[in-house]
């Protein structure tokens, strides 16, 4: 039987720095929720709008694998490895921060806001070289079909993270179903709705919505609007 | 209400910065920092940490010799760099 944890969109952490709204899954700064502390190795997912010409300053990371996912608009990074770029809606960014990295992230439209997803995943490896990656996905590769976007692999499809990870995302019509098999015995699958309604087996899903499953080989998702999703596979016990 | 005291060890002097900054936002924490396993030995035999924070740059050999020397003391592995997790990961230690 499997083990599932609901979290409804609106029972998530809230902050509203002015020039940031976040919405957290998991607890994050000053939102602290003790039922709430990580979904396995999935430590964070914020749910981020940063306003024209907002952005987070140069600041630093170690020990963790972030993954950034534009949902609209674009942002513009600056790391202390002397990457420079934009990630765009389509693209997904990730930094293994390792022994330490500096970056910022800002929008880079004065004017309209950027939406995004920012994840954090507890790493396998601590102190490892920090490193920075992006990639372009197709959408056209996500829809009615689950797109890998993530993985443990370098020669994988998506990008890689030091962990036991697979992410996909997808954009189902109303109607599609399919079944998700679990990579590793031992992962729990977190899934993410984006936009629209989604059956997790029995569970109906909305909008932001997040579920949590475990103690399970697979499972299916079916589309109950148009919908949009991202699943996130993590193993559930891990070395810290 | 009693302060709680914590040690930072990190190896990356600016993340301990951004580590001390963050903790010493609360009131009742106070945060000493060390940026190597030995200056982080020389202060646990000086004085008793509610909390010790091992953050970048400490292995796990120099993190057995530190909990050796400091059997009684609480310990834990910070990530992040001293960002949005380090309150929840004191909570979590002190306070469950």
């Amino acid at each position: 039987m499997a083990n599932t944890v609901l979290h409804k969109a609106d029972t998530r952490g809230f902050a509203d720095h002015g020039w940031l709204k976040s919405h957290q899954s998991f607890s994050f700064a000053g939102y602290y929720n003790p039922a709430r502390i990580h979904f396995g190795a999935l430590r964070v997912l914020n749910d981020d709008t940063v306003l024209g010409g907002g952005g987070f300053g140069k600041h630093p990371h170690d020990n963790m694998e972030i993954i950034s996912i534009p949902l609209e608009g674009d942002l513009e990074h600056q790391d202390s490895m002397d990457n420079v770029a934009v990630i765009k809606n389509g693209d997904i960014q990730v930094m293994s921060a390792g022994t330490g990295i500096y970056h910022s992230e800002y929008n880079k439209d004065k004017t309209d806001p950027v939406k995004f997803l920012q994840i954090w995943v507890f790493p396998n490896q601590r102190n490892v070289e920090p490193r920075y990656d992006q990639i372009t996905l197709k959408p056209e590769d996500r829809h009615n079909r689950l797109q890998q976007i993530l993985s443990p692999n370098a020669d994988d499809a998506g990008v890689w993270i030091y962990q036991n990870a697979w992410f996909h995302l997808a954009d189902f019509d109303k109607g599609i179903s399919t079944e998700y098999a679990l990579k590793t015995k031992g992962n729990g699958v977190y899934v993410f709705v984006l936009k629209g309604d989604v059956k997790v087996n029995d569970q109906l899903l909305n909008t932001r919505d997040g579920y949590g499953i475990w103690d399970t080989d697979n499972f299916t998702i079916s589309a109950e609007t148009d919908a949009g999703f991202l699943l996130m596979e993590v193993p559930m016990e891990f070395k810290y | 209400m009693k302060r709680v005291e914590i040690l930072a060890v990190c190896s990356h002097p600016e993340i301990l910065q951004t580590i001390l900054r963050l903790i010493a936002n609360t009131a009742d924490w106070n945060a000493t920092g060390a940026e190597t396993e030995e200056q982080a030995l020389i202060l646990l035999g000086k004085q008793y940490f509610d909390l010790v924070l091992l953050g970048s740059g400490m292995d796990e050999n120099s993190a057995g010799r530190l909990k050796f020397a400091a059997p009684d003391m609480k310990f834990i592995q910070h990530y992040g760099g001293g960002s949005g997790l380090l309150t929840a990961e004191i909570y979590g230690a002190l306070y469950q």
